[in-house]
């Protein structure tokens, strides 16, 4: 157990670098310099050679990369040009609120969508089992960017119920706040709780069905523990990897939602870096992003192997 | 039964095997299922539109008509009414079938064609080339999807083909691992064993016996990578990275619908609704053609 968790987190190192590699690569192939974009279309040649110098973008490619590599892992994430502030500072300023609404909106979706697949099995054939598949259907397909505007289109246009743009604020209370999040987060959540209700169904049906199953219900036991005892237990290993996919794509969710409801979060930052070829900033937040993919994969997978122990087996060759 | 066989006598044997090869054949079991019927009905539609978008199409779609900007659905002979420059809704909604549709196809195909090839190189070779490919593979797919596509765009510049190329190199590492994985269950079996006994080349071993042999899995996959390649290029051309107006595509459509929610919100309900309804025609197909080729998936 503890091999194989020590060769899982050995695994991330490459792949860290590779993300890094590629970030690198990329932010510098996006065509236009970021010194005339910086200093404007009137700026003299000069000021430009001397911006480029500063910012170093004259050094060789492979000097850039390996200070850049440097000082990555001093923590040091380089200075944005258009913000002209700390590129880590950026970051942490705008990270928690994305998390905000995108854990929010993953919270919602396993205490919503597992529910429903888990009914759904049990009471497989019913109206309430066709019903909640076909919204859940309709659900994976959303294009989210869509359901965010008939959001705005609803709610705040047509009913005026909530605001449809920004984050509020604390000074004006926690509900301000709550009110400003609940539509990117409906947003947010719809894929997740679909996609938890079709898998915890499929895979439900498939222990419902098992033998050992059937003969713990011989045996007499509470229909209630069977399933949420036995059953759920033993149905749990593709839930947490869509889980992991989930909490994963729900950072892609929030780039097209904050773009919507201009929420101050991680998306708008790299939208705008974009925009401004803020190279630093863009390399930051991607990076960021990538490595936070990185570790909640190596979670997920850690628990994998807890709640599965076959897993555990077959790596360690016949341990049985 | 066998009682039976022998007394309807040789003819009659074969021909009820065949009947019983004929319903056990994958299509007819995909006619079965009625949910996976209503998806391909969905893109049928959908096709007819790509084809046809010049023969069908009421109007010019990028004939301006100022004077009649904004018409609500049905007013002056247009069924879904006019946009913010006064062009024929529907007739934009089917062109831009074209582009949403064949970027999103072509794509799936990009990605599916180099994923084939390294998941099979990956997959056969194992060792060092395994190892690296994987991690690069991996390096991709640490990266959130949009993400990946925005990046590419932004070096590529926008245009179908671009878009067409990028979402397609994000996908890539899906097919990759899918077909990798498959390889390592297949390549040790006794049949590419005798294959390899008889002098057959690697080449000829790989896209002769082990790919067909693979290729279910990857045939869902392009289903559904379909229907998200369609969410994709709309998502791009929704940030104004991916197809740029005049060109209609459902995306582009979307994106000046977005500005106009107060006065014209039909513009941004037609063209996401198509969105919506096409990606699950191709998520119920491919739903469909899993259960139907994955014995495993039984209902």
């Amino acid at each position: 157990m503890v091999k194989t968790f020590l060769r899982r987190l050995l695994q991330i190192i490459p792949t860290l670098l590779v993300v890094v590699s590629i970030t690198f690569v990329i932010t510098r192939m996006i065509p236009g310099n970021p010194a005339v974009t910086l200093l404007g279309p009137q700026a003299s040649v000069e000021d430009i050679a001397k911006l480029e110098e500063e910012l170093g973008l004259n050094d060789s490619l492979w000097k850039q990369y390996t200070d850049y590599v440097g000082k990555l892992l001093k923590g040091d994430f380089g200075k944005s040009y258009s913000f002209n502030q700390p590129v880590a500072k950026l970051l942490m300023d705008r990270l928690p609120n994305t998390l905000l609404i995108s854990l929010t909106s993953i919270v919602l979706a396993i205490l919503i969508g597992i529910p429903i697949g888990i009914i759904s099995a049990v009471k497989q054939y019913t109206p309430f089992d066709y019903i909640s598949m076909v919204l859940a259907l309709i659900g994976v397909s959303m294009p989210i960017f869509w359901l965010g505007l008939m959001l705005v289109l609803v709610f705040s246009v047509n009913l005026g119920w909530l605001p449809s743009l920004g984050m509020g604020s604390l000074e004006n209370g926690l509900k301000d706040v709550i009110l400003h999040m609940v539509l990117p987060v409906t947003c947010l959540t719809t894929i997740p709780t679909a996609t938890f209700a079709r898998i915890t169904r499929s895979s439900m049906l498939e222990v419902i069905n098992a033998e050992y199953i059937k003969s713990i219900r011989a045996g007499g036991l509470k229909e209630g523990v069977i399933i949420y005892k036995h059953a759920l237990k033993n149905a749990l290993p593709p839930i947490v990897t869509v889980l992991g996919i989930q909490l994963a794509s729900s950072f892609t969710g929030a780039i097209l939602t904050e773009t919507i409801f201009s929420w101050p979060g991680m998306g708008t930052l790299i939208v705008g870096a974009i925009e401004n070829r803020d190279y630093m900033l863009i390399q930051g937040a991607v990076v960021l992003t990538a490595a936070a993919f990185v570790f909640i994969n190596l979670i997920v997978d850690i628990v994998y192997m807890i709640i599965n122990p076959k897993v555990n087996l077959d790596n360690a060759k016949g341990g049985e | 039964m066998t009682e039976k066989k022998d007394l309807l006598g040789i003819e009659a044997q074969v021909e009820m095997l065949n009947k019983e090869r004929k319903s056990n054949n994958a299509w007819n079991k995909l006619k079965r299922n009625k949910t996976a019927m209503f998806g391909l009905v969905i893109i049928c539609i959908m096709v007819f539109m790509v084809i046809t978008a010049d023969i069908i199409s009421p109007y010019d779609p990028n004939a301006l008509d100022l004077g009649n900007a904004y018409s609500k659905p049905g007013v002056n002979g247009h069924i879904f009414g006019t946009d913010e420059f006064g062009r024929d809704l529907l007739s934009r909604i089917i062109y831009g079938s074209r582009i949403s549709i064949l970027v999103a196809v072509g794509a799936t195909l990009v990605a599916g064609a180099i994923g084939l090839v390294l998941g099979l190189i990956s997959g056969y070779s194992g060792g060092i080339i395994d190892s690296i490919l994987m991690r690069i593979m991996d390096g991709m797919m640490a990266f959130p999807f949009v993400l990946l596509a925005i990046l590419l765009m932004t070096i590529l510049g926008s245009g179908a083909v671009n878009v067409v190329l990028a979402i397609g190199i994000a996908n890539v590492p899906i097919f990759a691992r899918i077909v990798r994985g498959q390889v390592l269950v297949v390549k040790n079996e006794e049949y590419c064993n005798a294959v390899r006994v008889l002098g057959a080349s690697n080449f000829r071993l790989l896209f002769g016996h082990i790919l067909p042999n693979i290729i279910s899995p990857v045939i869902v996959q392009a289903t559904l990578s379909t229907a998200g390649s369609i969410i994709s290029e709309a998502a791009l051309s929704f940030l104004g990275l991916g197809i740029s107006p005049p060109t209609a595509s459902w995306g582009n459509i979307l994106r000046g619908g977005k500005d106009y929610l107060n006065t014209a919100p039909h513009i941004a309900m037609i063209s996401g609704f198509f969105i919506l309804i096409t990606v699950l025609g191709f998520n119920l197909l491919g739903d469909g053609i899993r259960d139907v080729l994955d014995p495993k998936m039984k209902k």
